[in-house]
């Protein structure tokens, strides 16, 4: 099991550490303290770890440290090109005001495939996709995803723009990824980013009118996951449900079964059994707060055809913990879970959710909870 | 000649002493002093080099007008302050 795990905060970034025979976990290290980091990725490929800073007055900068998270160094932030002369300009379709050619938010930071060194993904705001070869030296927007025309019709959920939150290197073939938008649906691509296609069917927007449930390109996915071992199994927490898909998000199956709440922002799922996942319900966007005043976990063993509701050692009464997207994590083992709330609170399990431990009810919002594995 | 200065905030994530330069604009005095500190730069300007939407320019006391391309003069003796702008409550 994993012994180190990264919590980015809007605080700060977070290390803790445990020692053996179930020693508890220790914030053994602080980095950017006072600074937003809105996501971080701990390389297992190289020990590199990289973090996202977002400076409300500065700008969004990146940092990475070669030694595990104990030096970091500032690389270059992936900056967007020009528009073309005399473009008209991008306007959201939703809220029409300008979408920006501008780096507005870090929201995905990716590790390449196994047989791609140094070659990382980057989501942002306001919805590009960007490469970088050379861990972060410099940065190339994935111009044939953001050329789509469908990218006319994205806008952002709770952010003023669109965003691109979840990236999925498949680890048979690093060409393969697949990624999403909230609200902009999922993207495939088999080539490395050259090509790219829509592939939400048999996902429901409930916000947008009758007529434009269905259009694949105006889903809300708040999270996008697959399992290692069985990459054609990918679970998607969407605004208004959970999506499962068995054919590579070709096709999206709606579960909607979920107690207490189909609405939440995180899920995971086993890194060797496809059919295990977890998610943390809350109630949706009237109140965005847990159901009842209870943090739960839920987890499914059958695909999504009946879920379990752990409870034990997390709060039940007068609990307004939020678990943002970022913020669920299962190890390699698949038996280690972390979650933490926007309030804070940041919660450990052994046992694949069966109980949980608090490790702080005092860490500023969390954004990004991971493991290093 | 320019002196630029910056706001304190900024030092704790890049050294920006004050600089006496050249430059008829304020793009013109800021590329100055961004020539010798790139990773300044980034900090006060965006990407395309426009002022990022937090921070204020002043001049002699006066808050710039053109945030896109920098194009305020900027007289010999001038005193040019790269601020945070205050928003929020």
């Amino acid at each position: 099991m994993s012994d180190r795990l990264y919590v980015a905060t809007r605080k700060g970034l977070f290390t803790l550490e445990r020692g053996s025979g179930g020693a508890p976990w220790r914030i053994c290290r602080t980095a950017f303290l006072g600074d937003q980091v809105t996501m971080v990725l701990p390389d297992t490929r190289d020990n590199h770890v990289y973090a996202a800073i977002g400076h409300g007055h500065f700008g969004t900068k990146l940092h990475v440290s070669a030694d595990g998270g104990m030096n970091w160094e500032e690389r270059t932030a992936p900056a967007y090109p020009e528009p073309p002369a005399g473009a008209p300009e991008d306007r959201c379709p939703v809220r029409q005001i300008p979408i920006p050619w501008r780096l507005e938010y870090i929201w995905a930071l990716e590790a390449g495939g196994a047989d791609q060194p140094g070659l990382v993904w980057c989501g942002t705001l306001p919805g590009g996709l960007f490469t970088s070869r050379d861990r972060g030296a410099s940065w190339e927007l994935v111009r044939p995803l953001w050329d789509r025309p469908e990218r006319k019709k994205w806008f952002g959920g709770g952010m003023d723009y669109p965003g691109l939150h979840s990236i999925v290197v498949d680890p048979r073939d690093s060409r393969r990824v697949t990624v999403a938008v909230s609200c902009g649906g999922v993207w495939v691509t088999t080539d490395g980013g050259e090509s790219w296609n829509c592939r939400a069917d048999g996902m429901r927007a409930a916000y947008a009118p009758p007529e434009h449930a269905y259009d694949p390109a105006i889903q809300d996915p708040h999270r996008l996951v697959a399992c290692p071992a069985r990459p054609e199994t990918m679970w998607v927490q969407h605004h208004n449900g959970v999506f499962r898909s068995t054919d590579g998000a070709t096709s999206w199956h709606e579960i909607t079964e979920v107690p207490p709440s189909t609405f939440g922002f995180a899920v995971a799922v086993h890194p060797r059994q496809p059919d295990t996942a977890w998610l943390v319900p809350a109630i949706k966007d009237e109140r965005r707060i847990p159901v009842d005043g209870k943090v739960v976990v839920v987890r499914t063993r059958d695909g999504g055809r009946s879920f379990e509701v752990l409870t034990q050692g997390l709060p039940q009464e007068h609990a307004y913990d939020i678990v943002l997207r970022h913020c669920l994590d299962v190890d390699r083992s698949g038996d280690r879970l972390a979650f933490g709330s926007s309030t804070g609170s940041l919660w450990t399990s052994d046992d694949q959710g069966d109980s949980w431990r608090t490790v702080s009810s005092n860490l500023p919002p969390i954004y990004c909870v991971r493991f290093a594995r | 000649m320019v002196r630029v200065s910056f706001t304190a905030n900024l030092q704790r994530h890049v050294a920006c002493p004050p600089r006496t330069v050249e430059g008829c604009t304020v793009r013109e005095a800021l590329a100055a002093v961004f020539a010798e500190n790139t990773r300044a730069a980034g900090y006060v300007l965006d990407e395309h080099g426009a002022l990022r939407r937090h921070m204020i320019v002043f001049v002699n006391g006066e808050a710039i007008q053109d945030r896109a391309t920098l194009s305020d003069p900027v007289a010999d003796g001038a005193e040019v302050y790269v601020m945070q702008a205050l928003s929020g409550g």
